[in-house]
């Protein structure tokens, strides 16, 4: 039986590991928050007691050892010049504040989602983001926390942790129009 | 009084991180029925949301 645990354990690491890449730049840091992950669920097995999904359950203890990473890290990720406001935006705008060129509607996005070069390009396009930026909004989306969790964590205001999210959406969309929905 | 699009983008994001009071929603609501370019984006930047948890699955 904890033979068995194990090894279904063991089938979810690349999921896992996946996971955690999303989230943390670094392969190394997303090994270990995995590494650490797993020998917690493996010394807390009982608390499982197939309850719920496997993978859930795995998934939520590798999201607070990814927080923990986060934590750990964030003294290293100082923000770029301006990655704190939302200023570069503007451009998309006149001096009266309405769209200088008003975008278009997306054909087919939801056929999109279906597509592994759609995944791809969104891949690049989050990997184009300021790290802080990317940090912010991956934990948002990826990780599912709460904007006061975010702002904790990150020793920021909600107003920064709001702007950060807004330039995060706005360079993202600006992005996939045009790598993919041109 | 209309937003001007810019301050509606801003709303349409912080809206995916927090409630917005009524009154936003209404002004949201007034704009979008004018506004196609703000409508576009908007479905845009929640779409984002769509996508990224498609990532890990």
């Amino acid at each position: 039986m904890a033979e068995d645990f194990k090894t279904q354990v063991e089938k979810l690491r690349p999921y896992l590991l996946r996971y955690a890449q999303l989230q943390l730049r670094s392969a190394e840091a997303a090994e270990d928050a995995v590494q650490e992950a797993l020998v917690a669920a493996l010394a807390g097995a009982s608390g499982f007691a197939g309850r719920s999904n496997l993978r859930t359950w795995l998934t939520g203890i590798l999201k607070h050892k990814i927080v923990d990473a986060i934590r750990k890290s964030s003294r290293e990720l100082q923000p770029l010049p301006g990655e704190d406001d939302a200023a570069e935006f503007d451009t998309l705008f006149d001096e009266r504040g309405h769209w200088s060129q008003a975008p278009d509607a997306w054909e087919h996005p939801e056929g999109a989602l279906e597509q592994k070069q759609f995944l791809a390009a969104l891949e690049k396009c989050l990997a184009g983001l300021p790290a802080r930026t990317a940090q912010a909004f991956m934990m948002r989306e990826h990780l599912g926390l709460e904007t006061a969790e975010i702002c904790k964590e990150l020793a920021i205001t909600s107003t920064h942790c709001w702007v950060m999210l807004y330039r995060a959406r706005m360079a993202l969309r600006l992005c996939l129009q045009e790598s993919w929905f041109k | 009084m209309m937003l001007p699009c810019r301050e509606v983008m801003r709303k349409v994001s912080q809206g995916e991180d927090r409630s917005l009071a009524f009154g936003e929603r209404v002004a949201l609501r007034l704009h979008f029925a004018i506004c196609r370019g703000c409508r576009n984006a908007s479905a845009q930047l929640k779409f984002l949301r769509r996508a990224v948890r498609r990532l890990s699955e």
